[in-house]
Protein backbone atom coordinates (compact mmCIF):
# COMPACT_ATOMS: atom_id res chain seq x y z
CA UNK A 1 0.00 0.00 0.00
CA UNK A 2 1.60 3.41 -0.86
CA UNK A 3 0.65 6.10 1.78
CA UNK A 4 2.74 8.28 0.28
CA UNK A 5 1.96 12.17 -0.50
CA UNK A 6 3.78 13.11 -4.18
CA UNK A 7 5.27 16.49 -3.44
CA UNK A 8 7.73 18.77 -5.50
CA UNK A 9 10.63 17.20 -4.92
CA UNK A 10 9.43 13.84 -2.97
CA UNK A 11 7.63 11.91 -1.41
CA UNK A 12 6.18 12.72 2.18
CA UNK A 13 4.36 10.91 4.99
CA UNK A 14 2.59 11.79 7.30
CA UNK A 15 2.71 10.95 11.03
CA UNK A 16 -0.50 11.31 12.61
CA UNK A 17 -1.96 10.83 16.95
CA UNK A 18 -5.51 11.25 17.97
CA UNK A 19 -6.13 12.54 21.69
CA UNK A 20 -9.66 11.50 21.91
CA UNK A 21 -12.00 12.52 24.62
CA UNK A 22 -14.80 10.18 25.38
CA UNK A 23 -17.49 11.38 28.02
CA UNK A 24 -18.12 8.56 30.28
CA UNK A 25 -21.56 7.51 29.93
CA UNK A 26 -22.94 7.72 33.32
CA UNK A 27 -25.81 9.49 35.59
CA UNK A 28 -24.05 11.91 37.17
CA UNK A 29 -21.06 14.01 37.00
CA UNK A 30 -17.45 13.35 37.78
CA UNK A 31 -17.30 14.71 41.41
CA UNK A 32 -20.52 16.02 41.65
CA UNK A 33 -24.25 14.82 41.41
CA UNK A 34 -25.50 16.80 39.06
CA UNK A 35 -26.86 15.46 36.11
CA UNK A 36 -25.05 14.37 32.51
CA UNK A 37 -28.37 14.62 30.58
CA UNK A 38 -27.69 16.08 26.85
CA UNK A 39 -29.62 19.12 26.32
CA UNK A 40 -31.18 20.77 29.12
CA UNK A 41 -31.89 24.04 29.82
CA UNK A 42 -28.70 26.36 30.49
CA UNK A 43 -27.17 25.73 33.48
CA UNK A 44 -30.14 24.24 35.12
CA UNK A 45 -26.93 20.66 35.76
CA UNK A 46 -25.09 22.70 37.84
CA UNK A 47 -24.31 21.44 41.68
CA UNK A 48 -21.95 24.35 43.77
CA UNK A 49 -19.11 22.06 43.17
CA UNK A 50 -19.64 22.72 39.12
CA UNK A 51 -19.62 26.48 39.74
CA UNK A 52 -16.42 26.18 42.02
CA UNK A 53 -18.35 28.10 44.60
CA UNK A 54 -15.82 28.50 47.60
CA UNK A 55 -15.44 25.72 49.85
CA UNK A 56 -17.23 22.94 47.74
CA UNK A 57 -15.28 19.96 47.66
CA UNK A 58 -15.17 17.37 45.14
CA UNK A 59 -16.13 13.48 45.80
CA UNK A 60 -15.50 11.36 43.13
CA UNK A 61 -17.95 9.37 41.38
CA UNK A 62 -17.35 5.56 41.94
CA UNK A 63 -18.87 4.41 38.69
CA UNK A 64 -17.16 6.43 36.51
CA UNK A 65 -13.78 4.72 37.65
CA UNK A 66 -15.03 1.54 36.85
CA UNK A 67 -16.05 2.97 33.31
CA UNK A 68 -12.45 4.15 32.66
CA UNK A 69 -11.17 0.68 34.31
CA UNK A 70 -13.41 -0.78 31.86
CA UNK A 71 -12.69 0.67 28.54
CA UNK A 72 -8.93 0.23 29.72
CA UNK A 73 -9.71 -3.68 29.71
CA UNK A 74 -11.26 -3.08 26.07
CA UNK A 75 -8.51 -1.33 24.74
CA UNK A 76 -5.94 -3.92 26.16
CA UNK A 77 -4.33 -2.13 28.24
CA UNK A 78 -2.75 -1.99 31.91
CA UNK A 79 -4.93 -1.28 34.96
CA UNK A 80 -2.67 1.05 37.46
CA UNK A 81 -3.55 0.15 40.74
CA UNK A 82 -2.61 4.02 41.71
CA UNK A 83 -3.46 6.96 40.07
CA UNK A 84 -3.85 10.60 41.09
CA UNK A 85 -5.82 13.68 40.04
CA UNK A 86 -4.17 16.94 39.16
CA UNK A 87 -4.94 20.51 38.76
CA UNK A 88 -4.05 21.72 35.08
CA UNK A 89 -4.71 25.53 35.90
CA UNK A 90 -5.96 28.22 32.49
CA UNK A 91 -8.09 30.48 32.39
CA UNK A 92 -11.23 30.57 30.32
CA UNK A 93 -14.88 31.70 31.19
CA UNK A 94 -16.48 28.26 30.90
CA UNK A 95 -13.91 26.42 33.08
CA UNK A 96 -15.27 28.37 37.02
CA UNK A 97 -12.54 26.56 39.01
CA UNK A 98 -9.47 27.80 36.90
CA UNK A 99 -8.00 24.74 36.72
CA UNK A 100 -9.58 21.37 35.81
CA UNK A 101 -9.24 18.49 37.19
CA UNK A 102 -7.05 15.72 34.92
CA UNK A 103 -4.49 12.79 35.75
CA UNK A 104 -1.22 13.98 34.45
CA UNK A 105 1.70 11.90 35.81
CA UNK A 106 -0.36 8.78 37.03
CA UNK A 107 -2.59 8.06 34.62
CA UNK A 108 -5.49 5.01 35.80
CA UNK A 109 -4.79 3.49 32.70
CA UNK A 110 -1.25 2.87 30.66
CA UNK A 111 -0.68 1.23 27.61
CA UNK A 112 -2.32 -0.58 24.83
CA UNK A 113 -3.43 -1.18 21.90
CA UNK A 114 -6.29 -1.30 19.01
CA UNK A 115 -6.37 -3.10 15.73
CA UNK A 116 -7.75 -1.55 12.80
CA UNK A 117 -8.79 -3.81 9.40
CA UNK A 118 -8.10 -3.08 5.90
CA UNK A 119 -10.64 -3.76 3.08
CA UNK A 120 -7.89 -5.81 1.44
CA UNK A 121 -8.10 -8.52 4.46
CA UNK A 122 -4.84 -6.53 6.38
CA UNK A 123 -4.80 -5.10 9.69
CA UNK A 124 -2.30 -3.39 11.47
CA UNK A 125 -2.19 -2.20 15.24
CA UNK A 126 -2.42 1.22 17.06
CA UNK A 127 -0.87 1.68 20.46
CA UNK A 128 -2.44 3.59 22.81
CA UNK A 129 -0.06 5.60 25.38
CA UNK A 130 -2.69 5.96 28.07
CA UNK A 131 -6.14 6.73 29.07
CA UNK A 132 -6.92 9.28 31.88
CA UNK A 133 -10.23 10.88 33.72
CA UNK A 134 -10.75 14.08 33.66
CA UNK A 135 -13.90 16.79 33.81
CA UNK A 136 -15.06 18.33 30.72
CA UNK A 137 -15.69 21.94 30.73
CA UNK A 138 -18.56 23.98 30.17
CA UNK A 139 -20.36 25.27 26.65
CA UNK A 140 -19.33 28.59 25.01
CA UNK A 141 -21.49 30.00 22.62
CA UNK A 142 -19.75 33.02 20.64
CA UNK A 143 -21.79 33.35 17.71
CA UNK A 144 -25.43 35.09 19.66
CA UNK A 145 -23.93 38.34 20.69
CA UNK A 146 -20.87 40.62 18.74
CA UNK A 147 -19.69 41.79 22.59
CA UNK A 148 -20.48 39.06 24.27
CA UNK A 149 -19.84 35.47 25.29
CA UNK A 150 -22.67 33.06 26.81
CA UNK A 151 -21.78 30.08 29.22
CA UNK A 152 -24.00 27.14 29.65
CA UNK A 153 -21.45 25.28 33.07
CA UNK A 154 -24.10 21.85 32.44
CA UNK A 155 -20.92 20.29 30.78
CA UNK A 156 -19.17 21.42 33.22
CA UNK A 157 -17.92 18.48 35.75
CA UNK A 158 -18.92 15.85 33.04
CA UNK A 159 -16.27 12.78 32.94
CA UNK A 160 -14.23 12.20 29.85
CA UNK A 161 -12.00 9.86 29.39
CA UNK A 162 -9.10 11.02 27.19
CA UNK A 163 -7.01 8.09 25.22
CA UNK A 164 -4.08 9.24 23.86
CA UNK A 165 -2.69 7.30 20.89
CA UNK A 166 0.97 6.78 19.74
CA UNK A 167 1.91 8.64 16.52
CA UNK A 168 1.19 5.24 14.66
CA UNK A 169 -1.17 6.74 11.98
CA UNK A 170 -0.27 7.76 8.35
CA UNK A 171 -3.11 8.52 6.46
CA UNK A 172 -6.45 10.16 6.64
CA UNK A 173 -8.22 6.80 6.36
CA UNK A 174 -5.82 5.18 9.34
CA UNK A 175 -6.96 7.81 11.41
CA UNK A 176 -10.77 7.58 10.42
CA UNK A 177 -10.90 3.86 11.14
CA UNK A 178 -8.78 4.31 14.34
CA UNK A 179 -11.97 6.80 15.83
CA UNK A 180 -14.59 4.21 14.12
CA UNK A 181 -12.47 1.37 16.32
CA UNK A 182 -12.37 3.25 19.48
CA UNK A 183 -16.07 4.47 19.02
CA UNK A 184 -17.01 0.64 18.20
CA UNK A 185 -15.53 -0.57 21.65
CA UNK A 186 -16.90 2.26 23.28
CA UNK A 187 -20.13 1.18 22.63
CA UNK A 188 -19.90 -2.73 23.17
CA UNK A 189 -18.64 -1.82 26.47
CA UNK A 190 -21.27 1.01 27.27
CA UNK A 191 -18.58 3.12 28.28
CA UNK A 192 -19.58 5.93 26.34
CA UNK A 193 -22.62 6.62 23.92
CA UNK A 194 -20.34 7.74 21.05
CA UNK A 195 -22.29 10.34 20.12
CA UNK A 196 -20.25 12.62 17.94
CA UNK A 197 -22.79 15.33 16.76
CA UNK A 198 -23.87 16.01 20.75
CA UNK A 199 -20.12 16.15 21.65
CA UNK A 200 -19.87 13.00 23.56
CA UNK A 201 -16.87 11.77 21.58
CA UNK A 202 -14.35 14.31 20.11
CA UNK A 203 -10.50 14.31 18.91
CA UNK A 204 -7.41 16.30 18.83
CA UNK A 205 -5.23 15.54 15.78
CA UNK A 206 -1.66 15.70 16.16
CA UNK A 207 0.12 15.96 12.76
CA UNK A 208 3.56 16.46 11.27
CA UNK A 209 5.11 15.34 7.50
CA UNK A 210 8.67 13.61 6.79
CA UNK A 211 10.31 12.64 3.92
CA UNK A 212 9.91 8.81 4.58
CA UNK A 213 12.55 7.14 7.16
CA UNK A 214 13.13 10.21 8.84
CA UNK A 215 12.84 11.07 12.18
CA UNK A 216 9.70 13.06 13.22
CA UNK A 217 9.49 16.51 11.97
CA UNK A 218 7.59 19.38 14.16
CA UNK A 219 4.01 19.32 14.62
CA UNK A 220 0.91 21.03 14.93
CA UNK A 221 -2.40 19.73 16.67
CA UNK A 222 -6.16 20.77 15.37
CA UNK A 223 -8.36 20.79 18.17
CA UNK A 224 -11.90 19.61 18.93
CA UNK A 225 -13.05 17.63 15.77
CA UNK A 226 -16.16 16.07 16.43
CA UNK A 227 -16.74 13.99 13.22
CA UNK A 228 -14.57 11.98 11.48
CA UNK A 229 -15.52 13.52 7.83
CA UNK A 230 -13.81 16.56 9.36
CA UNK A 231 -10.96 14.52 11.27
CA UNK A 232 -10.04 13.59 7.49
CA UNK A 233 -10.40 16.84 5.87
CA UNK A 234 -8.41 18.84 8.48
CA UNK A 235 -5.78 16.20 8.34
CA UNK A 236 -5.67 16.28 4.63
CA UNK A 237 -5.72 20.61 4.57
CA UNK A 238 -2.70 20.54 7.38
CA UNK A 239 -0.41 17.68 5.75
CA UNK A 240 -0.66 19.98 2.77
CA UNK A 241 0.29 22.87 4.53
CA UNK A 242 3.19 21.34 6.34
CA UNK A 243 4.67 20.39 2.91
CA UNK A 244 4.13 23.52 1.03
CA UNK A 245 6.44 25.25 4.08
CA UNK A 246 8.46 22.81 3.96
CA UNK A 247 9.16 22.72 0.47
CA UNK A 248 9.70 26.20 -0.62
CA UNK A 249 12.74 26.26 2.50
CA UNK A 250 10.57 27.46 5.42
CA UNK A 251 10.03 25.22 9.08
CA UNK A 252 7.17 24.50 10.83
CA UNK A 253 6.41 26.45 13.63
CA UNK A 254 4.60 24.20 16.38
CA UNK A 255 1.39 25.32 16.90
CA UNK A 256 -1.97 24.74 18.07
CA UNK A 257 -4.83 25.19 15.18
CA UNK A 258 -8.28 25.34 14.88
CA UNK A 259 -10.46 23.79 11.90
CA UNK A 260 -12.78 25.97 10.47
CA UNK A 261 -15.60 23.59 9.05
CA UNK A 262 -17.32 25.48 6.75
CA UNK A 263 -13.73 26.88 4.50
CA UNK A 264 -12.04 23.22 5.29
CA UNK A 265 -8.48 25.38 6.70
CA UNK A 266 -6.58 25.14 9.65
CA UNK A 267 -5.41 28.47 11.09
CA UNK A 268 -3.77 28.97 14.49
CA UNK A 269 -5.32 30.08 17.40
CA UNK A 270 -4.60 33.45 18.22
CA UNK A 271 -4.83 33.15 22.26
CA UNK A 272 -1.50 31.00 22.16
CA UNK A 273 1.51 32.51 24.41
CA UNK A 274 1.70 30.86 27.67
CA UNK A 275 -1.21 28.34 26.64
CA UNK A 276 1.20 25.44 27.21
CA UNK A 277 2.22 26.59 30.91
CA UNK A 278 -0.07 24.51 32.86
CA UNK A 279 1.49 24.39 36.16
CA UNK A 280 0.35 20.70 36.86
CA UNK A 281 0.01 19.96 40.90
CA UNK A 282 -1.10 17.08 42.56
CA UNK A 283 -5.32 18.38 43.97
CA UNK A 284 -5.06 18.71 47.40
CA UNK A 285 -8.79 18.00 47.48
CA UNK A 286 -8.63 14.18 46.39
CA UNK A 287 -6.28 11.62 47.69
CA UNK A 288 -4.54 9.13 45.21
CA UNK A 289 -7.25 6.61 43.77
CA UNK A 290 -6.24 3.00 44.41
CA UNK A 291 -7.66 -0.12 43.03
CA UNK A 292 -7.19 -3.43 44.27
CA UNK A 293 -6.82 -6.15 42.30
CA UNK A 294 -10.00 -8.14 43.44
CA UNK A 295 -11.99 -4.78 42.09
CA UNK A 296 -10.28 -4.78 38.66
CA UNK A 297 -10.70 -8.70 38.54
CA UNK A 298 -14.33 -7.99 39.36
CA UNK A 299 -14.85 -5.37 36.43
CA UNK A 300 -12.77 -7.41 33.96
CA UNK A 301 -15.40 -10.23 34.45
CA UNK A 302 -18.21 -8.56 33.72
CA UNK A 303 -16.99 -7.10 30.02
CA UNK A 304 -19.21 -8.51 27.22
CA UNK A 305 -17.97 -9.57 24.06
CA UNK A 306 -15.87 -7.16 22.26
CA UNK A 307 -16.27 -6.60 18.66
CA UNK A 308 -12.54 -8.21 17.92
CA UNK A 309 -13.15 -11.34 19.78
CA UNK A 310 -16.88 -11.08 18.10
CA UNK A 311 -15.10 -11.18 14.93
CA UNK A 312 -13.01 -13.67 14.86
CA UNK A 313 -16.05 -15.86 16.07
CA UNK A 314 -17.95 -15.00 13.07
CA UNK A 315 -14.59 -15.75 11.08
CA UNK A 316 -14.57 -19.24 12.65
CA UNK A 317 -18.18 -20.05 13.06
CA UNK A 318 -19.77 -18.67 9.46
CA UNK A 319 -16.32 -18.53 7.83
CA UNK A 320 -16.68 -14.94 6.89
CA UNK A 321 -13.45 -13.20 5.29
CA UNK A 322 -11.92 -10.70 8.03
CA UNK A 323 -13.21 -8.06 6.32
CA UNK A 324 -16.81 -8.95 6.05
CA UNK A 325 -16.41 -9.78 9.82
CA UNK A 326 -15.22 -6.60 10.78
CA UNK A 327 -17.89 -4.43 8.79
CA UNK A 328 -20.34 -6.60 11.10
CA UNK A 329 -18.80 -6.20 14.43
CA UNK A 330 -17.93 -2.60 13.89
CA UNK A 331 -21.71 -1.40 15.90
CA UNK A 332 -23.10 -3.25 18.31
CA UNK A 333 -25.86 -3.08 16.89
CA UNK A 334 -25.28 -4.57 13.27
CA UNK A 335 -23.73 -7.42 14.86
CA UNK A 336 -26.61 -8.47 17.51
CA UNK A 337 -28.94 -7.50 14.10
CA UNK A 338 -26.72 -10.33 12.17
CA UNK A 339 -27.13 -12.72 15.36
CA UNK A 340 -30.87 -12.81 15.18
CA UNK A 341 -30.90 -12.96 11.59
CA UNK A 342 -28.81 -16.11 11.12
CA UNK A 343 -30.95 -17.27 14.05
CA UNK A 344 -34.05 -17.27 13.26
CA UNK A 345 -33.44 -20.52 11.06
CA UNK A 346 -31.39 -23.34 11.65
CA UNK A 347 -30.80 -23.29 7.69
CA UNK A 348 -29.70 -19.50 7.61
CA UNK A 349 -26.17 -20.50 8.83
CA UNK A 350 -25.43 -22.44 6.05
CA UNK A 351 -25.63 -18.57 3.75
CA UNK A 352 -24.22 -16.59 6.08
CA UNK A 353 -22.38 -15.12 3.62
CA UNK A 354 -25.60 -13.98 1.81
CA UNK A 355 -26.63 -12.83 5.34
CA UNK A 356 -24.42 -10.49 5.84
CA UNK A 357 -24.60 -9.19 1.75
CA UNK A 358 -28.43 -8.50 2.18
CA UNK A 359 -27.59 -6.60 5.52
CA UNK A 360 -24.42 -4.15 4.84
CA UNK A 361 -25.95 -3.60 1.14
CA UNK A 362 -29.84 -3.93 0.35
CA UNK A 363 -30.92 -3.23 3.95
CA UNK A 364 -28.48 -0.55 5.04
CA UNK A 365 -28.93 1.36 1.74
CA UNK A 366 -32.86 1.05 1.94
CA UNK A 367 -32.34 2.90 5.76
CA UNK A 368 -29.88 5.17 4.63
CA UNK A 369 -32.40 5.83 1.57
CA UNK A 370 -35.39 6.74 4.27
CA UNK A 371 -32.84 8.18 6.99
CA UNK A 372 -33.36 5.43 9.43
CA UNK A 373 -31.37 3.18 11.72
CA UNK A 374 -30.78 -0.47 11.96
CA UNK A 375 -32.24 -0.21 15.84
CA UNK A 376 -36.08 1.02 14.27
CA UNK A 377 -35.90 -0.87 11.04
CA UNK A 378 -39.13 -1.68 9.84
CA UNK A 379 -37.79 -4.90 8.83
CA UNK A 380 -37.21 -7.54 11.84
CA UNK A 381 -34.18 -9.37 11.59
CA UNK A 382 -36.50 -12.69 11.75
CA UNK A 383 -38.59 -11.25 8.47
CA UNK A 384 -35.18 -10.61 6.94
CA UNK A 385 -34.26 -13.77 7.91
CA UNK A 386 -37.29 -15.61 6.13
CA UNK A 387 -36.57 -13.68 2.70
CA UNK A 388 -32.88 -15.04 2.59
CA UNK A 389 -34.75 -18.36 2.91
CA UNK A 390 -36.72 -17.98 0.25
CA UNK A 391 -34.54 -17.24 -1.67
CA UNK A 392 -31.89 -19.87 -0.64
CA UNK A 393 -34.56 -22.28 -1.47
CA UNK A 394 -34.89 -20.73 -4.95
CA UNK A 395 -38.16 -19.63 -4.10
CA UNK A 396 -37.79 -16.61 -5.27
CA UNK A 397 -34.59 -15.18 -7.42
CA UNK A 398 -32.19 -12.27 -5.93
CA UNK A 399 -33.59 -10.05 -8.20
CA UNK A 400 -37.01 -10.44 -6.85
CA UNK A 401 -36.40 -10.38 -3.61
CA UNK A 402 -35.02 -6.80 -4.01
CA UNK A 403 -37.94 -5.16 -5.06
CA UNK A 404 -39.50 -7.91 -2.21
CA UNK A 405 -37.24 -6.25 0.72
CA UNK A 406 -38.53 -2.76 -0.62
CA UNK A 407 -42.14 -4.09 -0.23
CA UNK A 408 -41.43 -5.01 3.16
CA UNK A 409 -39.60 -2.24 4.72
CA UNK A 410 -42.73 0.23 3.20
CA UNK A 411 -45.74 -2.24 3.94
CA UNK A 412 -43.89 -4.08 6.95
CA UNK A 413 -45.37 -7.26 5.73
CA UNK A 414 -43.43 -10.81 5.91
CA UNK A 415 -41.59 -11.80 3.06
CA UNK A 416 -44.12 -14.81 2.88
CA UNK A 417 -47.07 -12.69 2.71
CA UNK A 418 -45.69 -10.28 0.17
CA UNK A 419 -44.78 -13.14 -2.85
CA UNK A 420 -47.93 -14.83 -1.95
CA UNK A 421 -50.00 -12.04 -2.55
CA UNK A 422 -48.27 -10.88 -5.55
CA UNK A 423 -47.37 -14.36 -6.72
CA UNK A 424 -43.80 -14.05 -6.73
CA UNK A 425 -42.89 -17.44 -6.62
CA UNK A 426 -39.82 -18.25 -8.80
CA UNK A 427 -40.70 -20.30 -12.27
CA UNK A 428 -38.80 -23.76 -11.44
CA UNK A 429 -40.95 -26.11 -13.30
CA UNK A 430 -39.04 -27.14 -16.76
CA UNK A 431 -42.17 -27.97 -18.89
CA UNK A 432 -42.96 -24.25 -18.18
CA UNK A 433 -39.47 -23.00 -19.12
CA UNK A 434 -39.48 -24.58 -22.09
CA UNK A 435 -42.65 -23.88 -23.48
CA UNK A 436 -41.86 -19.60 -23.01
CA UNK A 437 -38.43 -20.18 -24.89
CA UNK A 438 -40.11 -22.01 -27.72
CA UNK A 439 -41.93 -18.98 -28.04
CA UNK A 440 -39.67 -16.53 -27.82
CA UNK A 441 -37.48 -18.04 -30.09
CA UNK A 442 -41.07 -19.18 -32.70
CA UNK A 443 -41.45 -15.16 -32.48
CA UNK A 444 -37.81 -14.01 -33.46
CA UNK A 445 -36.28 -16.03 -36.29
CA UNK A 446 -33.96 -13.36 -37.62
CA UNK A 447 -32.37 -12.88 -34.39
CA UNK A 448 -32.29 -16.77 -33.76
CA UNK A 449 -30.66 -16.84 -37.59
CA UNK A 450 -27.81 -14.00 -36.32
CA UNK A 451 -26.76 -16.28 -32.82
CA UNK A 452 -26.25 -19.26 -34.89
CA UNK A 453 -24.13 -17.22 -37.49
CA UNK A 454 -22.01 -16.11 -34.14
CA UNK A 455 -23.44 -13.59 -32.83
CA UNK A 456 -23.56 -14.90 -29.21
CA UNK A 457 -24.35 -11.61 -27.81
CA UNK A 458 -27.38 -12.18 -28.68
CA UNK A 459 -28.12 -15.26 -26.03
CA UNK A 460 -28.97 -12.08 -23.28
CA UNK A 461 -32.10 -10.81 -25.72
CA UNK A 462 -33.57 -14.04 -25.46
CA UNK A 463 -32.63 -14.27 -21.77
CA UNK A 464 -34.44 -10.98 -21.38
CA UNK A 465 -37.63 -11.69 -24.05
CA UNK A 466 -38.65 -15.17 -21.75
CA UNK A 467 -38.07 -13.11 -18.64
CA UNK A 468 -40.54 -10.47 -19.79
CA UNK A 469 -42.46 -13.24 -20.57
CA UNK A 470 -42.52 -14.91 -16.83
CA UNK A 471 -42.39 -11.01 -14.77
CA UNK A 472 -39.01 -11.93 -14.43
CA UNK A 473 -39.79 -15.07 -12.44
CA UNK A 474 -38.07 -17.60 -14.05
CA UNK A 475 -35.20 -18.97 -12.37
CA UNK A 476 -32.16 -17.45 -14.29
CA UNK A 477 -29.65 -20.71 -14.29
CA UNK A 478 -32.62 -22.97 -15.78
CA UNK A 479 -33.48 -20.31 -17.89
CA UNK A 480 -30.18 -20.21 -19.21
CA UNK A 481 -29.54 -23.90 -19.72
CA UNK A 482 -32.71 -24.60 -21.49
CA UNK A 483 -32.18 -22.17 -24.10
CA UNK A 484 -28.69 -22.46 -25.05
CA UNK A 485 -29.48 -26.04 -25.34
CA UNK A 486 -32.77 -25.47 -27.67
CA UNK A 487 -31.03 -22.70 -29.55
CA UNK A 488 -27.78 -25.01 -29.88
CA UNK A 489 -30.07 -27.95 -31.06
CA UNK A 490 -31.37 -25.56 -34.20
CA UNK A 491 -27.62 -25.78 -35.56
CA UNK B 1 16.04 28.57 42.33
CA UNK B 2 15.92 32.26 42.88
CA UNK B 3 12.68 34.36 41.37
CA UNK B 4 13.65 37.47 39.92
CA UNK B 5 11.58 40.18 38.43
CA UNK B 6 10.85 38.28 34.91
CA UNK B 7 9.27 35.29 37.01
CA UNK B 8 7.20 37.38 39.52
CA UNK B 9 5.71 39.18 36.44
CA UNK B 10 5.03 35.83 34.67
CA UNK B 11 3.76 34.29 37.58
CA UNK B 12 1.48 37.22 37.99
CA UNK B 13 0.39 37.30 34.44
CA UNK B 14 -0.52 33.62 34.98
CA UNK B 15 -3.04 33.92 37.73
CA UNK B 16 -4.08 37.04 36.53
CA UNK B 17 -2.65 39.15 39.54
CA UNK B 18 -1.82 43.04 39.02
CA UNK B 19 1.24 43.83 40.73
CA UNK B 20 2.82 47.33 41.15
CA UNK B 21 6.33 47.71 41.51
CA UNK B 22 6.38 48.03 45.66
CA UNK B 23 4.33 44.13 45.36
CA UNK B 24 6.90 42.63 43.00
CA UNK B 25 8.89 43.29 45.30
CA UNK B 26 7.92 42.04 48.23
CA UNK B 27 6.46 38.96 46.58
CA UNK B 28 10.37 38.34 45.18
CA UNK B 29 10.85 38.81 48.83
CA UNK B 30 8.64 36.60 50.33
CA UNK B 31 8.72 33.57 47.92
CA UNK B 32 12.66 33.56 47.92
CA UNK B 33 12.46 33.08 51.65
CA UNK B 34 10.06 30.15 51.02
CA UNK B 35 12.19 28.80 48.35
CA UNK B 36 15.26 29.01 50.41
CA UNK B 37 13.85 27.23 52.68
CA UNK B 38 12.44 24.20 50.96
CA UNK B 39 15.56 24.41 49.43
CA UNK B 40 16.62 23.53 53.07
CA UNK B 41 14.58 19.76 52.75
CA UNK B 42 16.84 18.81 49.98
CA UNK B 43 19.52 18.33 52.46
CA UNK B 44 17.41 15.01 53.41
CA UNK B 45 18.03 12.01 51.96
CA UNK B 46 14.71 10.81 50.07
CA UNK B 47 16.21 8.26 47.68
CA UNK B 48 14.10 5.40 47.37
CA UNK B 49 11.53 7.09 49.47
CA UNK B 50 7.68 6.96 48.06
CA UNK B 51 6.19 10.82 47.95
CA UNK B 52 3.88 11.04 50.71
CA UNK B 53 0.26 12.10 49.53
CA UNK B 54 -1.36 12.39 52.80
CA UNK B 55 -0.73 11.83 56.36
CA UNK B 56 -4.32 10.63 57.24
CA UNK B 57 -3.01 7.62 55.65
CA UNK B 58 -7.27 7.33 54.80
CA UNK B 59 -9.13 6.19 51.31
CA UNK B 60 -10.39 8.37 48.57
CA UNK B 61 -14.00 8.38 49.90
CA UNK B 62 -16.18 7.61 46.51
CA UNK B 63 -19.78 8.16 45.60
CA UNK B 64 -22.57 6.13 44.28
CA UNK B 65 -23.28 7.58 40.33
CA UNK B 66 -27.06 8.97 41.67
CA UNK B 67 -27.89 12.63 39.51
CA UNK B 68 -30.11 14.75 41.80
CA UNK B 69 -32.73 16.45 39.37
CA UNK B 70 -32.97 20.12 40.92
CA UNK B 71 -33.06 22.46 38.63
CA UNK B 72 -30.14 24.67 39.85
CA UNK B 73 -30.55 27.77 37.02
CA UNK B 74 -31.86 30.20 39.34
CA UNK B 75 -29.38 29.72 42.14
CA UNK B 76 -26.32 29.31 40.30
CA UNK B 77 -27.16 32.49 37.97
CA UNK B 78 -27.93 34.29 41.27
CA UNK B 79 -24.72 36.02 41.63
CA UNK B 80 -23.71 36.52 38.07
CA UNK B 81 -22.72 40.20 37.35
CA UNK B 82 -24.43 39.54 34.13
CA UNK B 83 -26.78 36.87 32.46
CA UNK B 84 -29.14 36.55 29.61
CA UNK B 85 -31.69 33.14 29.27
CA UNK B 86 -30.17 30.98 31.58
CA UNK B 87 -26.65 31.98 30.26
CA UNK B 88 -23.48 33.54 32.01
CA UNK B 89 -23.08 36.41 29.64
CA UNK B 90 -19.27 36.96 30.02
CA UNK B 91 -17.00 39.53 28.15
CA UNK B 92 -16.66 37.90 24.54
CA UNK B 93 -13.74 35.25 24.48
CA UNK B 94 -12.19 35.67 21.08
CA UNK B 95 -11.66 32.04 18.96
Amino acid sequence: MNNLIKGEKHDWEMVIGLEIHAQVKSNSKLFSSSSTKFGSSPNSQVSLVDAAMPGMLPVINKYCVEQAVKTGVGLNAKINNYSVFDRKNYFYADLPQGYQISQYKYPIVGEGKVTIDFKDGTSKDIRIVRLHLEQDAGKSLHDQNPSKTYVDLNRSGVALMEIVSEPDIRTPDEAGMYISKIRSILMYLDTCDGNMQEGSLRADVNISVRKPGDEYGTRCEIKNLNSIKFIKQAINYEAKRQIEILESGGSIEQNTMLFNTSTGKTRPMRNKEEAHDYRYFPDPDLLPLEISKEEIGKIKSSIPELPDELKNKFIETYKLSNYDASVLTAEKQTSDYFNETINSDPELKNYAKIVVNWITSELFSLLNKNNQDLNNSPVSPENLGQLIKLISTNEISGKIAKDVLEDMFSSGKTARQIVDEKGLQQVTDQGEIAKVIDEVIAENPKMVEQYLAGKDKLLGFFVGQAMKLTKGKANPKMLNDILKQKLNKKN
Amino acid sequence: MKIDKNTINKIARLSRIKLDDKESEDYIKDLNSILDWVEQLNEVNTENVEPLSNISSSILPKREDVSNDTNSSEEILENAPDKLEGFFAVPKVVE
